[in-house]
This record gives C-alpha cells, sequence and structure tokens, in this order.
C-alpha cells in the first residue's frame, strides 16, 4: 500500500492534479487558496509543467480555457470573490464543451466577506456559474484525502463527459493537515479528436466555439448537453450514509459541516436519539435517490450548514416536502459547533425520543 | 495559363460577411498570406475576438478558437504554453484589445508571450452598432458620443501601439493602415513579420492595422479610405515602435 503523508487540503489537491496528468496550472492569489497556487509554482518548472500566475482571475480562467482547446488537463484555484470573476469564463468553458478542473476553497460572502471558512457559494456552484444554461460536476470533499482523491475524479468525469468539473471546499478544509495516501502517478495523453492542436492539413479545421447566431442550433446544443447532465445525473451521484439504519431524524451535511455533524450524531445516539445523516458527496449531480428513501422513514431533517440555508432547498426538492427540514446554520466565516448541532437534533426529536 | 491570383490556401472558402468597403477582408489575405507563405497552417491556431471579426473562426482554415470579449491574449497564452511548437495568433478589434481586454493585452506583452496579435483599429465599435471606442477620434459622433467625443469627460483615445513600446517585454509593435496599394503592402511585411518573429521564438509581436468602418462612420467606402488617411493616421502614425531584435543588430 502508498505511503501516508501529512499534507494540508490544498497541497493534497494540488499533488493529486499533478499525478491525474494536470501539467498545467493558472491561478492568481486569494486566501485561503493560495497553497495551491505555491505548491504548482514550485512543482510544476521541476517536471516540464506549466505554472503561470495570472494578471487576475479572469485571465486565469481564459487560459484555462486556451489549454483545455487543446485537450490537455488544466486546472485553476481560487476562493469565493474570485470565482465570480471566472464565472464568464467557466460559462464558455461549458457553452464550448471543454473539460476543466476550478477549485473553489470557499470564504465567508457577500462582497469582500472574509477569509474564514464558509459554504456560502453552494447555490452559484450548483445552479450553474455564469450566464447561460448549464451546470458543473461539483463534489464537495469532507477531508484531505478526499480532496486528493476528488481531483482525479473530478478530471475523469469532466473528460468523459466534456462538462468542466468543480471541487467545492472551504477554508477549513484547504488549511488543516491530516495524513493521505496519494493516487499513483499518471501520465496523461490526451485523445480528444476536437481539439485544437493543429490541422497539419490533414483535416478540416476544429473550432472552440460557444457562439451559434441560428436559435435553432443553439437549442440543439443545449438539448444535445443536457442529454449528457441526464446521464451524469444518473450514473454519478455519490453519497454517504452514517447511522442510516434506524434514523428517524436524517441530518444533510456536505464538506466540513458533515464531520461536525458526526460527532453531535453520535453525541445524539448516547441519549437515544435515532439521528443519521446522509452526507452529500456529490453536489451536482444532486444525490436524490437518498433522500427520497430518507423521507419515508425519516419523521425530521436538519440541514447543517456554513451559510444561510442554501443546500436546504435541494433537500426539500428531493425530500418532495414530505418531512419538515428545518436548519442548522452559522454563517460569515463561523462553524457551527457539534453542540448546536446536537441541540437542533435534539429539537428535531421533541417528546418522542 | 498561368494563375496570377488566387485566395491563399489559408481562408476557407465561407463568403465573408463584412461589410461594402470595410477592410477586414483585405487584414485577412493579408494574415492568410502570411501564413501560406511561411508555411505554418497545419500548425497555426487562431482566436478570434467578440467584435466584427467575431465569426474569423469560420474564414480561417487553421484550427480555431473563439475568445470571449477582450480575452484573447489569455486564451491564446494557454493554447501557446500548452503547444509551444504551434504557432498561436489572435485577431482582435479596438474594443475587445484596448477597452474590455486591456489587461489582457499588456500583461501577454509584458511577459513577452510568444504569439503573434492582430489589432484592428476602425476607430469605433462595429459589431454593436456604431458605439464609441477606446480609439475613437477626439469629437468623433458615434452612437454613444452623439455630439461628439467630449474629452473634457470621455479622455482621450489610447494609442496602444506606443502605450506598449514603453513596456520591457514585447518583441515587436508596428502600426500599419490598409487605405492604400502602399500602405496595404507595407502591413502585409509587418504581419508577415509578426508570424515570423514568433517561428523565431522571439516573443509577443503586435501589428496594429488601422481600418475602416464606412457603415458605422457613414461614409462611403471612398470617403472611409480619405477619412483614415486625413484622420486617423495624424492621430495613429503609422511605424515601427518596438523591435527588439533590429536594435539589437544595430548595436
Amino acid at each position: 500500500m502508498a505511503e501516508k503523508v501529512l499534507m494540508k487540503g490544498n497541497e493534497a489537491i494540488a499533488e493529486a492534479a499533478i499525478r491525474a496528468g494536470c501539467m498545467h496550472y493558472f491561478g492568481y492569489p486569494i486566501t485561503p487558496q493560495t497553497e495551491i497556487a505555491a505548491y504548482m509554482a514550485k512543482r510544476m518548472p521541476k517536471i516540464g509543467g506549466v505554472f503561470l500566475q495570472a494578471e487576475s482571475e479572469i485571465a486565469a480562467i481564459n487560459m484555462v480555457y486556451g489549454v483545455a482547446g487543446t485537450g490537455f488537463r488544466v486546472m485553476t484555484s481560487s476562493s469565493s470573490p474570485g470565482i465570480s470573476l471566472k464565472g464568464e469564463g467557466i460559462s464558455y468553458l461549458a457553452g464550448a464543451d471543454l473539460p476543466a478542473l476550478i477549485v473553489n476553497v470557499q470564504r465567508g460572502g457577500p462582497g469582500l466577506g472574509g477569509i474564514q471558512p464558509s459554504q456560502s457559494d453552494y447555490f452559484q456552484a450548483t445552479r450553474g456559474l455564469g450566464h447561460g444554461d448549464f451546470h458543473l460536476i461539483v463534489m464537495a470533499p469532507a477531508s484531505v484525502q478526499e480532496m486528493a482523491d476528488m481531483t482525479a475524479k473530478c478530471f475523469d468525469l469532466s473528460d468523459k463527459y466534456r462538462v468542466p468539473a468543480m471541487i467545492l471546499a472551504d477554508g477549513t478544509l484547504g488549511q488543516m493537515m491530516e495524513p493521505v495516501v496519494l493516487p499513483e502517478p499518471t501520465e496523461y495523453k490526451p485523445d480528444k479528436p476536437w481539439a485544437v492542436t493543429g490541422t497539419n492539413c490533414e483535416r478540416k479545421h476544429n473550432i472552440i466555439n460557444s457562439l451559434y447566431l441560428k436559435p435553432e442550433e443553439l437549442e440543439k446544443t443545449n438539448f444535445e448537453r443536457f442529454e449528457r447532465y441526464k446521464a451524469i445525473e444518473e450514473n454519478e451521484p455519490l453519497w454517504e450514509e452514517f447511522m442510516m439504519d434506524d434514523a428517524e431524524i436524517c441530518v444533510a451535511a456536505f464538506g466540513i459541516a458533515a464531520r461536525v455533524s458526526k460527532n453531535a450524531i453520535m453525541a445524539a445516539r448516547e441519549k437515544g436519539i435515532k439521528v443519521g445523516m446522509i452526507r452529500p458527496i456529490t453536489l451536482w449531480p444532486f444525490p436524490k435517490k437518498p433522500f427520497k428513501a430518507a423521507a419515508d422513514k425519516c419523521k425530521a431533517f436538519i440541514s447543517v450548514e456554513l451559510s444561510m440555508g442554501q443546500m436546504i432547498e435541494d433537500v426539500q426538492l428531493a425530500t418532495e416536502c414530505k418531512v419538515p427540514v428545518t436548519l442548522c446554520n452559522r454563517a460569515g466565516g463561523m462553524i457551527p459547533s457539534p453542540e448546536e448541532v446536537l441541540e437542533a437534533i435534539e429539537r428535531a426529536a421533541g417528546g418522542n425520543k | 495559363m498561368a494563375v496570377v491570383f488566387q485566395k491563399p490556401k489559408a481562408l476557407t472558402d465561407a463568403p465573408l460577411h463584412y461589410c461594402p468597403g470595410c477592410t477586414h477582408g483585405i487584414i485577412h489575405r493579408l494574415v492568410a498570406e502570411a501564413i501560406d507563405e511561411l508555411g505554418i497552417e497545419g500548425k497555426t491556431v487562431g482566436v478570434a475576438p467578440v467584435g466584427c471579426s467575431v465569426m474569423a473562426y469560420d474564414y480561417f482554415a487553421c484550427d480555431m478558437v473563439e475568445a470571449a470579449h477582450g480575452r484573447a491574449p489569455a486564451v491564446a497564452t494557454g493554447l501557446k504554453r500548452a503547444l509551444p511548437e504551434n504557432i498561436i495568433f489572435t485577431y482582435q478589434g479596438d474594443g475587445d484589445l484596448a477597452s474590455i481586454g486591456m489587461a489582457e493585452t499588456v500583461h501577454a506583452a509584458t511577459r513577452n508571450e510568444n504569439i503573434t496579435v492582430i489589432f484592428v483599429n476602425n476607430a469605433i465599435y462595429g459589431m454593436t452598432g456604431g458605439q464609441m471606442a477606446p480609439t475613437s477620434l477626439p469629437g468623433q459622433v458615434t452612437q454613444t458620443s452623439p455630439y461628439g467625443r467630449d474629452t473634457a469627460t470621455v479622455g482621450f483615445p489610447i494609442r496602444v501601439s506606443e502605450m506598449l513600446s514603453t513596456l520591457d517585454g514585447p518583441e515587436f509593435i508596428q502600426r500599419v493602415a490598409v487605405n492604400n496599394v502602399k500602405n496595404i503592402n507595407a502591413a502585409k511585411k509587418a504581419i508577415k513579420k509578426a508570424f515570423q518573429n514568433q517561428v523565431e521564438g522571439k516573443g509577443f509581436s503586435l501589428v496594429e492595422v488601422v481600418s475602416t468602418c464606412p457603415t458605422n462612420w457613414g461614409l462611403t467606402p471612398q470617403k472611409a479610405l480619405e477619412w483614415v488617411e486625413e484622420k486617423m493616421i495624424p492621430y495613429y502614425p503609422l511605424g515601427v515602435y518596438k523591435d527588439r531584435s533590429a536594435n539589437k543588430e544595430e548595436k
């Protein structure tokens, strides 16, 4: 078995990306994700890769667009305000069906907000980050190990479906150190007949493009893209169930909120409350299936979030509003404590415990 | 019978959509001729802008990428870094390059990114119907400067070639025009040099081409060419603004 190393979450993403064959990184400094750029700046020149600090997040995402068009694996990373700036370029990536990885190590908002961890970009990530009808594949790690594993997975899915992928982490996960087993290095050889690599005067030119002036043609591209989204929704949802077998109360939480919730759930179990958790691992596609099933046997849901309540809407949709869904949250860079989550569980349990 | 005139191979057969008297067609041809003469079509990737030449991707026979408004130099940077052996060019208008994309332009230049930039300056936003551009002349009447460009409130036109030539980074910057045969021949030479520089790995080479927009200037094609000579060129003097390799050779 591969060796365990102690790494920061941000560094694990960077190293895992290199090991997934990503030899091109473009970024711009912003807290709390700058370790990714710093790691790439150190490593890329030593292995013949490209690290470039762009003049802005806007330029960085467009450099990503350029590399993605050539078929090579490419990524950028930023934190909330910077991701807003990348929104334009991400819409173009989606419109041109280009694979790429975007990492958002979230901080509190809106505006310049703060630099402490947050999950308040959930809507932005899952509802289409930019103008037009589109989705990203969005994965939410809850450990440094998952940050490494999801990086490789995101590249694979992004290539498979020609849909840009995002890792939606937060400042805590990015900064914290944990033991991690890194994936084995792979060399990535693009095999993408649509890529722009020069025609060699042997084929008709390839065009990377999102412009269709004829509405019926543009509609066709949207329909075709949504067929791929449908396949992703069918095949790719991932989630973890924790103590759900006999659960009467279901906590919904992702990322760092799920780790806090696990402690609260174990404390509640000691008090005899039958509570479990569904942790979405993919935020888009949202794992509707386990929530739908849980809605038939649980009497209450609690969405634990580092935001004013965003994922709660997906929980309500997935449970078809059959049972009440309450919110247990902190915002602006604050993290709910296990005690706060426990209280919310006890409230939901009411007199029935 | 000998062929004395033919379409460059680097252009497709797609009919151009440009207005009568617009000089984009000439500039497309010059770019394609340069590509043909250097024998680089098979390894060239072009980047089209947003603006009148947005559909340049249909006209050039090489691989093409359509960029977001102003972002072509960043997209070209990505392409060149991934494909260092290929030839990467951008084709951009004044709104694209000198307004919304100024940051990308300046930084690609200062990095001496080994790309070729064709900058078409016609002093107006053509595609959207004739609004004031960063290069519109003082007093110039446009849809968004209906009383003439008032420099007291909206400032002065930007001379891109002069400005970029103050940077240490770029290799080659020249301003040309395509309003008469003599200038077209000089433009051809400059554009070819801008590609040749990239082939030789010399770095960022930009050719600013003073161009026409008869439709939005409200002039006939003939009058538009005269306007270039009488109004544009005095404000935007033609010439080589930077040629690092040539200067080195002299020294």
